[in-house]
């Protein structure tokens, strides 16, 4: 039997692979022990261990304040986000009309639209209106940004399900909404929870935006971030980069555990 | 049948078929208001700050309507360099993840069900964290006492430490790790179609490795190829956080022209003039490939 790459050459090939995937993998990882670092510098391995960044983070205002906000704000983007992007996917999969098309092409420009260019936009806009380090303009903003990820997911969640069951539903006397809500809903809940986890990490690691239009009692903690990475490295960055990195693999990998669940649920 | 009954039964079809066709418009129009509040807020956030960039635009110091920002961005050099640094950087960075893409993506091909399923969560992992924590990773480990100089030195490769952050290469490396998921998800679906068989046929015919790889494997791993190479080329233009932070300030690309713009100048038409000449030009790039490829097949990498 002929095979596309004999054993010695899968071997490199393995090899090669696995250096890749260590080359990725890795430094989501480094900023965990730096965080437990005793040093101030950013030495790796550290030189001992401590719990100070940790304790500085919850003692200084400006990181736990921010950290806050960011929390309250992807909450916020979550609960604007889905209920919209999943009615505009519904509309999308079911209406026949052209404009639907040209819809869903407007829903997906957020992806394409380099972010610093919407975020000096929104930023002219919010100056004039009076709306920099305003709570509802950060999250307008991040919910525009969102949109596009609940209405992606929630169409291939619609797509996998066969819509005459709404329509058999609908002709037993069930009114429109609640054949949604008890017999289509049901089954993408899977999708529209993927969506609402995609709105939250978007808005949560959103840095851009929040550059420009967030400020004072508003600050997301990204902007804090960034501020500490550009100018001088405050060690306290470690102790949130591992917080963030630990909570958004805990989102990963629920999605994962999701997908999965979809998948039985359709072979079953 | 009676005539006068053709013509009732054509009637009654008549009325019914307009019943029917208002019963459509009426289900079109419900759908339309179902996706208004979308629509509300792509325009209230999106379109509306779009038109008001390109309006400001066309509005020069003293407040009148003039070409003047446009006129000398193309006198001032110092753009031209940026946008000539930024188009290299993208092409560098889609160049390198192409290539180590497509070599991870074959491998996981290769391999059994489950160690597939291992290695994409392991690509899809650094995906779900921020860029932001990734990029201060980075630059624990590029820094000059950092963990890849310590190893160069310790192995003898190098003398002295290398300079391998706050420079174009550093920026390099953090883009590559943020950009290259988005090669591998297009080009892995894409292999994962592909007939093993036709290789095995090509070998079996006595087709030596590398012509049958480029007649038989390589045309057809093409469509992710291109696909990944499109997200990644022109979603790399639009970087700003990596070559702020790990450029050390000597990567001015076109996000941190106008970000320097937004700040130095009082008047907003300079700014907006490049935002605008970029945004052209990011989604005439889209436009063109849209004819082949639907920006949402792009994107389905993700998740």
């Amino acid at each position: 039997m002929h095979q596309p790459v004999p054993l010695r050459g899968r071997i490199w090939l393995y090899a090669l692979a696995f250096l890749i995937l260590l080359f990725l993998v890795l430094p989501v990882f480094v900023v965990i022990p730096m965080a437990f670092s005793s040093s101030r510098y950013l030495d790796f391995p550290p030189p001992g261990w401590s719990l100070r960044w940790f304790e500085r983070f919850f003692t200084k205002v400006d990181w736990y304040e921010s950290m806050l906000v960011s929390l309250k704000l992807a909450v916020a983007t979550v609960v604007i986000s889905t209920p919209i992007g999943t009615a505009a996917a519904y509309a999308i999969h079911t209406g026949s009309h052209a404009f639907f098309k040209w819809m869903r092409n407007l829903l997906l420009l957020p992806l394409i639209v380099p972010h610093i260019i919407l975020a000096i936009g929104i930023f002219y806009i919010y100056v004039r209106i009076g709306w920099l380090g305003d709570f509802t303009g950060l999250v307008l903003a991040h919910a525009m940004l969102a949109v596009p990820f609940v209405v992606t997911t929630v169409l291939s969640g619609l797509r996998s399900f066969d819509m005459n069951q709404e329509m058999v539903a609908r002709s037993l006397g069930c009114g429109r909404f609640d054949a949604f809500l008890r017999v289509t809903l049901p089954q993408i809940k899977g999708s529209v929870l993927s969506g609402m986890l995609f709105a939250f990490v978007t808005s949560l690691d959103e840095v851009v935006l929040g550059l420009f239009i967030a400020a004072g009692h508003n600050t997301t903690v990204t902007k804090v971030m960034f501020g500490s990475l550009r100018d001088e490295i405050d060690p306290t960055i470690a102790a949130v980069s591992s917080m963030l990195v630990i909570g958004s693999l805990t989102i990963a990998f629920a999605l994962m555990i999701l997908g999965r669940d979809r998948k039985t649920a359709r072979q079953g | 049948m009676t005539s006068a009954a053709w013509i009732e039964a054509g009637a009654i079809r008549e009325t019914r078929d307009r019943d029917v066709v208002q019963a459509e418009r009426r289900e079109q129009l419900m759908l339309a208001l179902l996706s208004l509040p979308a629509l509300a807020v792509m325009a209230a956030l999106l379109l509306v700050p779009m038109a008001w960039l390109l309006g400001l635009s066309f509005i020069g110091d003293d407040g009148s309507v003039t070409l003047a920002n446009y006129t000398r961005l193309f006198a001032d050099g110092s753009l031209f360099t940026s946008m000539a640094l930024t188009v290299q950087l993208a092409l560098g960075v889609t160049v390198i993840c192409a290539v180590l893409g497509y070599v991870l993506a074959y491998a996981i091909t290769l391999m059994p069900g489950w160690a597939q399923t291992l290695c994409l969560a392991l690509v899809a992992l650094p995906f779900w964290t921020s860029a932001l924590v990734r990029t201060y990773a980075w630059l624990v480990l590029l820094q000059r006492k950092g963990v890849v100089n310590k190893m160069l030195v310790a192995s003898d490769i190098v003398a002295e430490p290398l300079h391998l952050v706050h420079n174009l290469s550093g920026t390099m490396v953090g883009m590559v790790h943020i950009m290259l998921p988005f090669m591998v998800f297009p080009l892995y679906a894409g292999m994962r179609r592909i007939d093993g068989d036709l290789m095995r046929a090509a070998l079996a015919l006595g087709a030596p490795v590398f012509y049958a790889f480029r007649r038989v494997y390589l045309p057809q791993s093409l469509p992710g190829l291109v696909a990944g190479i499109v997200l990644v080329f022109v979603l790399s233009l639009g970087f700003y956080i990596t070559p702020a932070i790990l450029g050390g300030g000597k990567v001015m690309v076109i996000a941190m022209i106008i970000e320097r713009d937004v700040n130095l100048h009082l008047n907003w038409g300079p700014a907006s003039a490049v935002a605008i000449l970029f945004l052209v030009s990011v989604l005439g790039l889209f436009a063109a490939i849209g004819r082949f490829l639907s920006v949402e097949r792009i994107f389905q990498g993700r998740g």
